[in-house]
């Protein structure tokens, strides 16, 4: 395989997976800082042993999200150089700014949040995981303006001609704020919010129908139903205005993940289908004009299809853009069902009789999880074959002096590492879970004593 | 070009990368000195007390290499695309072992299994003793110069060419500076039986250092082309070496006084005029060419636009002070022995 491929594949990997974490500790983090306010405003005991048991589990999933997060850093450089050196100027001042601003707050004040207990009041030690969530906050904005600027580039121009090129800055503000910056924060920051409230819903959901630490589960999960719901509705609001700016900004990426060809029509809207790029046709179910409703407000108003596009500035696999991307939308709707079905019975006083639903909880901790992995792939791969979108193609952008076989030998390392990772952390989750937030053979009224 | 003090930004932003990777020396190395003891602690509860000592710690000295890492990438985007990818293999082995270290310290003691924890255990001992000695290795490479050719195109060996004879040397340097800063901040945090051993391995660690220091320099002078020129034309910088000699010198004195603390000074302080020399002997080249000079990474071809490193540097001077507050407030926090309690690692 050429080394473009497997530079790609790597990265793919190595932020897919680096992905997990993350957005679980940006949520779980939400619902810490929660239950342990609860509990300095009510005192109530119960709530300190929630914070402890959801802290338990932030530990690894912050800790694995920071091992292979520095890995995302250097991997740039190594792999792809080309690329380095034209974005440098714009990408790395706000990589530099997510490591002195976000990254040190979280880093520091993680140590008082995890062993800080009996040394710190317990003022300071809820002020601790403030800032330890805020950090993590943070360092999800710089990435993603980072990220972003490759989307829809702003604030900057072209200095110097091919393999001197590079964009420097310009305008700081108009870089952080490029047009697709603020949308895209929102969205990865409500999607972090669902992947890790959706995990406390689970644990909660399951310890509920095993009969297990009923008192506090209920608590635990209302907290959650409630940001959950709140988060999943106007997920809805984020992502339109996302896809909102896709049209004007990227509006290749756009057509391909609704499957639209033509140079200049009305364009539908999938609820699923199949796109065959070859005949250029989508089979699925769809509502006519559905898209340039969604856009315009107009269902006849004509959207701009890939086929204005030439071949070779256009995404190359249409159909996993249209897959991941309805993939993500099926997911969100499904979110918003559930919860607000959960909060009606909530409000009819029997949300916890249903143990079908209950089941449903326990198994959506894959959903949101999903749905940011496939969302991210959709944005990646609409993006291309740009790296820096109208400016550095991707198939120029990686290492040229990197061989293909050094990648395959780190690519096969990654692979190895990573998986038992992986297992380790599914393994100890599972058996912090298992164990439960205190010991319940004691009597259970009294595990205030195990606190 | 814009200046500052009379300074200009290029070379401002090298003293601050410098700065951060000297802050990540320090603080990393006596957390990767402390794990390349691991296996000299025969009993289970050394080990895990050695890793408690910088439990609450290594997250927050870990700060020093991303920013580090950013702010190479931000000020010197060609330095750090051109390091990083002719250095495939070092940087990749050095990523990995970085994620096992990290897995070590949170998965050891969480099972009682005696083969879990032994795995673990050799996993820890090994990652924290690679990664001194590689980050050495790619200092050592450095300093020789990669063969760069025009458009800082990297024309050197893909999978070993990174192991020669002075990059070995230079690693081994770092690892015993780093294996002694460990011992010395293990002292610091221990007592007992295992704060007597250490003491007794400081000094092995002191030995490491000696020989390997004096086998590097001697090589360094006699090999590397053009470090005695820069000596001739600055004799004050022969003062360097002399601090660093001294300040490494006062440690055992300082030990036997049982003053840990000063003496974590005194080998962070050896360190950092190490380092220091090392910039001195680059600058303002940031990675020579062993081709042709001309062909060199400095940081005024290296470095980002004037606009950007402005940026950038008001930055620094908005974030650096935030940053020493939160580390000296955690610092504060854990002041004092290693105690385990319920959430120790």
């Amino acid at each position: 395989m050429d080394t473009e491929i497997l530079a790609r594949i790597q990265f793919a990997f190595t932020i897919a997976f680096h992905y997990i974490y993350p957005p679980l500790s940006i949520g779980i983090g939400l619902i810490m800082a929660i239950m342990e306010g609860l509990y300095l405003k009510t005192g109530n005991k119960q709530y300190e042993v929630l914070t402890r048991f959801w802290l338990k589990i932030f530990a690894i999933t912050f800790g694995i999200g920071v091992a292979t997060g520095i890995i995302m850093e250097f991997e740039f450089g190594t792999n792809w150089s080309v690329y380095s050196r034209y974005v440098g100027d714009i990408f790395g001042s706000a990589l530099a700014a997510e490591g002195l601003f976000a990254f040190g707050l979280e880093s520091t004040f993680l140590g008082i949040l995890l062993f800080g207990w009996n040394r710190v009041s317990p003022k300071v030690h809820f002020f601790s995981t403030i800032m330890v969530f805020l950090g993590s906050m943070f360092s999800a904005v710089w990435i993603v303006v980072a990220n972003s600027w490759q989307q829809t580039p702003a604030g900057y121009h072209i200095v110097g001609e091919g393999f001197d090129a590079r964009a420097e800055v310009t305008d700081f503000w108009a870089m952080v704020f490029n047009p697709s910056s603020v949308d895209r924060i929102i969205h990865v920051w409500q999607g972090a919010f669902l992947a890790g409230t959706f995990l406390v819903l689970s644990v909660h959901a399951y310890y509920l129908l095993k009969g297990r630490y009923v008192e506090i589960s209920k608590k635990a999960f209302k907290i959650s139903l409630a940001v959950a719901t709140i988060i999943s509705l106007t997920q809805l609001l984020s992502g339109h205005s996302s896809a909102d700016g896709v049209a004007v900004n990227q509006p290749a990426k756009l057509a391909a993940m609704e499957g639209h060809y033509e140079k200049s029509a009305p364009a539908d809207l999938y609820l699923f289908g199949w796109v065959d790029n070859d005949t250029q046709e989508v089979t699925g179910i769809k509502l006519p004009g559905g898209l340039s409703f969604l856009v315009h407000q107009d269902f006849e108003e004509p959207i701009t299809g890939l086929n204005a596009f030439p071949e070779n500035e256009r995404p190359g696999q249409v159909n996993a853009v249209f897959q991941f991307y309805h993939i993500m939308i099926s997911i969100g709707m499904f979110l918003i069902g559930l919860t607000l079905y959960a909060c009606y019975l909530w409000w009819r006083g029997t949300l916890f009789d249903k143990k079908w639903l209950l089941k449903i909880f326990a198994y959506s901790v894959l959903l949101p999880q999903i749905a940011n992995q496939v969302g991210w792939f959709a944005a990646e791969m609409g993006r291309q074959p740009w790296i820096v979108y109208g400016h550095l193609r991707t198939d120029e952008g990686f290492s040229q002096e990197v061989s293909s076989n050094q990648i395959l030998f780190s690519l096969i390392l990654f692979l190895v590492v990573y998986t038992v990772l992986f297992l380790l952390f599914i393994y100890s989750v599972n058996k912090k879970i298992k164990h439960g937030p205190y010991d319940e053979a004691k009597n259970p009224d009294e595990f205030l004593k195990y606190v | 070009m814009e200046t500052f003090l009379g300074i200009d930004y290029p070379t401002l932003w090298y003293l601050v990368v410098g700065l951060l990777f000297s802050g990540y020396a320090i603080l990393e190395g006596f957390d990767y000195g402390a794990g390349a003891w691991h296996l000299f602690f025969k009993k289970d509860l050394s080990r895990r007390i050695a890793i408690n000592a910088i439990g609450p710690l290594w997250d927050a000295n870990q700060v020093w290499l991303i920013i580090g890492g950013g702010a190479l990438f931000a000020g010197f985007p060609v330095m750090y695309a051109t390091m990083l990818s002719a250095m495939y293999i070092p940087f990749m082995l050095f990523l990995l072992l970085l994620v096992l270290r990290s897995s070590a310290i949170k998965f050891r003691s969480s099972e009682e299994m005696k083969w879990w924890r032994t795995t673990w255990d050799i996993i820890y001992f090994i990652s924290n003793t690679l990664i001194a000695f590689l980050l050495g290795v790619v200092l050592g490479n450095v300093l020789q110069g990669f063969e760069l050719g025009e458009n800082y195109t990297y024309k050197g060996g893909i999978f070993f060419a990174f192991l020669s004879p002075y990059a070995i040397m230079a690693g081994f340097t770092t690892l015993s500076l780093f294996m002694t800063q460990g011992a010395i901040f293990l002292l610091l945090k221990t007592e007992g039986r295992l704060h007597s051993r250490l003491t007794f391995l400081l000094k092995k660690g002191m030995i490491f250092f000696i020989i390997s220091f004096a086998v590097t320099s001697l090589y360094t002078l006699i090999f590397l082309p053009g470090v005695t020129d820069r000596f001739k034309e600055q004799p004050l910088f022969f003062a360097l070496p002399i601090l660093a000699f001294l300040a490494v010198a006062n440690v055992p004195r300082l030990v036997s006084k049982k003053k840990y603390f000063q003496a974590l000074i005194f080998s962070s302080l050896t360190m950092a005029f190490l380092l220091m020399l090392v910039a001195f002997q680059l600058y303002p080249v940031l990675l020579p060419s062993t081709i042709d000079p001309a062909f060199s990474v400095t940081i005024y071809n290296a470095a980002s636009s004037q606009k950007s490193l402005g940026i950038m540097l008001t930055m620094v001077v908005v974030g650096a002070p935030l940053l020493a507050g939160y580390l000296i407030f955690l610092y504060k926090t854990f002041n004092g022995k290693v105690q385990l309690d319920d959430t120790s690692y």
